[in-house]
């Protein structure tokens, strides 16, 4: 067991230092600097954070926060992950309310936005060439795209209109594959 | 933004966090269109620009949750933002503790997982294309975003380098 301050230095320090995503300090802090879990245990516990909503490095601190320190440990692993790195990109979002009808700072931001979205679809297409290549994983995929960046239908409807579906599909596969195997 | 603006933007943002599988750029168009098309609480500009700075800055990519709400309702919006977001994975976490749901490869998982992974990809793809839209550029912004993919996928720059070359590309009038 490891203390509450300390849990929370350790995940101060990923939280800073994850710059442009957190993902690669969290693995080499935790796995290679501390030895705290193993590569194993991180895949383990990435894929449980997977099902789980919200963000995958969140929810995997607050895994390794509460493993590494109990309750107080997790809670300790929240605050480090997201307080300090929060405070630093609020004073950016402060600075930018403020000055933000220079030219030149929105040609800046106009540059870096056109940039982001080039990442987020980047980041999307990889994710799609990583998919099972099957017809209905791309049915599923072009729906979810049509209903919300086309249609622009409301995320909980079309979620509620596609999700169990998919869900119990994926179930059948899976438990058919079981009961043959 | 009033009090009653504020806690609408919680409640709908609480809602959207119990669904987002497959992390917070699922989420990003229905809170977009929550914030810029149904409630006008911030233009279309300010939504792509807030994301941006959030990308540049430390911390989980997830913060560009907060800056947005910054940017409707000042630090009270950040803050009923960014809580709202988190609150539920909080909670699904520490009941995923508490039952010991250390089991990746149970069936059920194994079927959420992969079930909801299509729709997950279609969503942040939406997510992209919601940013592309948003940001009012021509054609120089498009090849900008086009070139940022083709980077990322056949080079490994570091998305830091990428953001500052857009940066550099917008104070130069490139875009």
């Amino acid at each position: 067991m490891r203390s509450a301050a300390e849990i929370f230095l350790t995940f101060a320090r990923i939280g800073i230092s994850g710059f442009g995503g957190v993902n690669f300090w969290l693995r080499r802090i935790l796995i290679q600097e501390k030895r705290w879990i193993t590569d194993a245990e991180f895949l383990e516990g990435f894929a449980v954070g997977q099902i789980i909503p919200g963000p995958n490095v969140y929810n995997l601190s607050i895994m390794i926060g509460h493993r590494m320190g109990g309750w107080a440990g997790a809670f300790a692993a929240v605050a480090g992950i997201v307080g300090p790195p929060l405070l630093i990109t609020v004073a950016l979002g402060l600075a930018y309310r403020r000055y933000q009808a220079l030219p030149v700072l929105q040609h800046a931001i106009g540059g870096m936005a056109a940039v982001a979205a080039g990442l987020v679809i980047a980041n999307g297409l990889m994710l799609a060439a990583a998919l099972p290549r099957r017809a209905r994983q791309w049915i599923f995929l072009l729906l979810g795209f049509a209903g919300i960046g086309l249609m622009h239908w409301p995320l909980l409807y079309v979620m509620a209109g596609l999700g169990p579906l998919a869900v119990w599909l994926a179930w059948r596969d899976e438990t058919g594959r079981r009961a043959a195997g | 933004m009033s009090a009653y603006d504020i806690a609408g933007l919680f409640w709908h943002v609480l809602l959207l966090g119990a669904v987002a599988v497959g992390g917070l750029s699922t989420v990003m168009p229905d809170i977009y269109r929550y914030m810029v098309e149904e409630q006008a609480l911030i233009s279309g500009r300010e939504f792509a620009d807030a994301y941006a700075i959030a990308q540049a800055a430390p911390g989980p990519n997830a913060l560009w949750v907060a800056l947005v709400g910054l940017q409707a309702g000042g630090v009270a919006g950040a803050l009923a933002a960014i809580v709202a977001i988190l609150l539920p994975a909080t909670t699904f976490t520490c009941v995923a503790i508490a039952l010991h749901a250390r089991r990746p490869d149970a069936p059920l998982a194994l079927a959420l997982r992969r079930g909801l992974s299509p729709v997950a990809v279609g969503f942040m793809l939406a997510s992209g294309w919601v940013l592309v839209r948003s940001v009012e550029h021509g054609w120089q912004g498009y090849a900008l975003t086009a070139a940022t993919v083709f980077a990322v996928m056949r080079t490994r720059l570091n998305p830091l380098v990428l953001l500052a070359l857009g940066a550099a590309a917008g104070i130069v009038g490139l875009v």
